[in-house]
């Protein structure tokens, strides 16, 4: 414990250098056990995924079993045809297409929440949220029935319009608390030097936040290619995402452990690459902006 | 309060003097850039809510088109006497409880060992968050097949290493089918509370901390009087924002039990009764009744938001 609260943050010489105290060794021994623990499960899903079907399903499990990229053939359709491509590819047009619409929203309102604020903006900041806390499944009949008089059904612009209200009031505050960031001397020289608005977005105030929007744009990715429940009931063949091809393919084809392995391995893959890119924003993303 | 709370641009700005037109005109240039999202987000979000309520108080059931009118409370009384819907309602109160405390713990303890300095504290914090960068239907997916299977599941294998032959060989999901659930969402969601956690701890004033030391303060004495105090904000703001995504949850509960076994909850529950019976009224009576307890937690979530959010602007 004391080794815990006398941790130093700064480059300043530790106080207990690792590894000559024995409180300190074991304290770090036991992060390094947990992390372990905690990853085990994705590294096994990943070890499963190259070996071949006999050699997944054993037990006790074979861990060094020769590794084949079977598992991934049959994810692909080697055995029954059905590719996943359209899927993966629908997930991928949802979740870059309602990014893109978030980022076109959220940056403007964002920047009349902080830069040049309305009355009663913190209002208008809370309203955005509660909405996120309004339960999808609250809505989610209505929005099947609105969806088939139009004849949304099974289209894909029907989830790039949820996915964005979905993620427009995450966005929206993690914009504000970048934008917040943006010091008042720079857009007073923009307007002195008689910059639009869109203007002075495009060309100051965007440049300046730039890794502030990527983070966001991450973080919208990934809930989107997340999503389940909008996708389950409001698409079928057409436009089906990931996560429902893959809640279908176990039921359609049995249990073949690799290939379910191989499946969780790619449809995984986006969202690991889009968090690691995003790590050190993703406390902030998921706070709502409320922890910096 | 800082620049951060304040209007951004100096009054001066706009001569005073210019008339109210003009100023109301500076309203609306000001809202403009608002308006766009504030509109889609009404009419996507907020209207279909309205629909759920009106539906709900209709008896409307797909599969019989010409019984649709108007139902009164009817539905109502059915969600909440229906055993089905009540135990949902119970399984949903147990499971979020349950995940969101034990993962809080597992959080807590985590963050306050990542929250000193050690060899690859780096590497050990993203194999922390990695569980919860996959997605969570593949998630539900492995820990069902590759982790539970009572035959080859890496859980009974593990056991089998261990005890050998005769290790006992647990049906895992049908056993405990709510723990099982439980157990795969807290793997998902410590790393959540840990990063808000480790986030709280490492904005504790360390001076005071220090100062405290000099004094004697024993490391207990400082945790207990002065860290936890420090962290309750993020503890709260931890706890309410995992209950208001977990209360959703439905990916786990679709995927590793398919509801059965008693752990279908209230989005589990409203999936069904929409989606295979087809009855439109109780499905969305069932909505209004999620949408009052999530307001009843969004309330306090929202007050703990708006405190940290005075915090900042006042730093």
């Amino acid at each position: 414990m004391t080794a815990t609260l006398e941790a130093p943050r700064t480059a300043a010489p530790p106080v207990n250098p690792p590894g000559r105290n024995p409180a300190g060794t074991l304290l770090t021994i036991l992060a390094w056990v947990v992390g372990v623990l905690f990853v085990l499960p994705v590294l096994w899903m990943a070890l499963t995924s190259l070996h071949s079907e006999e050699n997944a399903a054993t037990n006790p499990p074979s861990l060094f079993a020769p590794l084949t990229l079977e598992g991934y053939a049959n994810f692909f359709g080697a055995q029954t045809g059905t590719s996943p491509w359209p899927a993966l590819l629908n997930s991928l047009t949802a979740s870059v297409l309602s990014t893109a619409l978030v980022l076109v929203l959220a940056i403007p309102a964002a920047y009349a929440l902080s830069i040049r604020p309305v009355r009663k903006w913190t209002d208008v900041l809370f309203f955005f949220l509660s909405t996120k806390m309004l339960p999808v499944v609250a809505g989610l009949l209505p929005v099947y029935l609105i969806a088939q008089s139009i004849g949304m059904l099974d289209n894909i612009w029907m989830l790039i319009i949820l996915y964005t209200s979905m993620n427009l009031p995450i966005a929206v505050w993690m914009m504000r608390s970048f934008l917040a960031e943006v010091p008042v001397e720079v857009l007073e020289a923009a307007s002195i030097d008689g910059c639009s608005l869109t203007r002075t977005l495009r060309t100051v105030v965007v440049p300046m936040v730039l890794p502030g929007i990527a983070a966001t744009s991450l973080i919208c990715f990934i809930f989107s290619w997340n999503e389940l429940l909008f996708a389950r009931v409001l698409t079928a063949t057409v436009a089906q995402t990931a996560p429902v091809f893959l809640t279908g393919f176990v039921t359609s084809q049995g249990l073949f452990l690799a290939t379910v392995c191989a499946a969780s391995v790619v449809v995984s893959l986006p969202v690991l690459i889009a968090g690691f890119a995003a790590q050190d924003k993703l406390v902030q993303g998921l706070s709502l902006g409320a922890i910096k | 309060m800082s620049t951060a709370l304040e209007p951004r641009t100096s009054p001066t700005q706009q001569p005073p003097g210019e008339g109210a037109a003009l100023r109301r005109a500076g309203d609306w240039a000001r809202r403009a850039p608002l308006l766009p999202a504030l509109i889609f987000l009404i009419i996507v979000t907020q209207l279909p809510f309205v629909g759920t309520l009106v539906i709900s108080f209709m008896n409307w059931n797909a599969y019989y088109p010409d019984e649709v009118g108007f139902a009164g409370l009817d539905n109502y009384r059915r969600v909440l006497t229906d055993v089905t819907t009540r135990d949902s309602i119970i399984t949903t109160i147990v499971l979020t409880v349950s995940v969101v405390l034990v993962s809080l713990v597992l959080g807590l303890v985590i963050a306050l060992l990542l929250d000193r300095a050690f060899r690859g504290r780096g590497i050990v914090r993203t194999m922390m968050i990695t569980p919860f960068l996959v997605v969570p239907v593949a998630a539900a997916l492995v820990w069902k097949h590759a982790l539970y299977n009572p035959e080859y599941g890496l859980f009974n294998g593990v056991l089998t290493w261990i005890f050998g032959e005769n290790a006992p060989q647990p049906d895992w999901i049908s056993t405990m089918p709510l723990t099982a659930v439980v157990a795969s969402l807290v793997w998902q969601w410590t790393p959540f509370m840990m990063l808000i956690l480790l986030a709280g701890l490492q904005s504790k004033p360390l001076d005071v901390i220090e100062a405290a030391k000099i004094d004697g303060c024993s490391s207990w004495q400082i945790f207990r009087h002065m860290t936890l105090p420090h962290l309750r904000q993020y503890l709260e703001l931890g706890a309410l924002l995992g209950s208001i995504y977990i209360v959703q949850n439905f990916d786990a509960v679709f995927t590793i039990t398919s509801g059965g076994l008693g752990t279908a909850n209230l989005p589990y529950t409203i999936y069904q009764i929409f989606y295979n019976a087809h009855d439109f009224g109780r499905a969305s009576a069932a909505g209004v009744v999620v949408v009052i307890g999530t307001i009843i937690i969004a309330t306090f979530a929202l007050r703990t938001v708006s405190s940290l959010f005075r915090e900042e602007g006042a730093r």
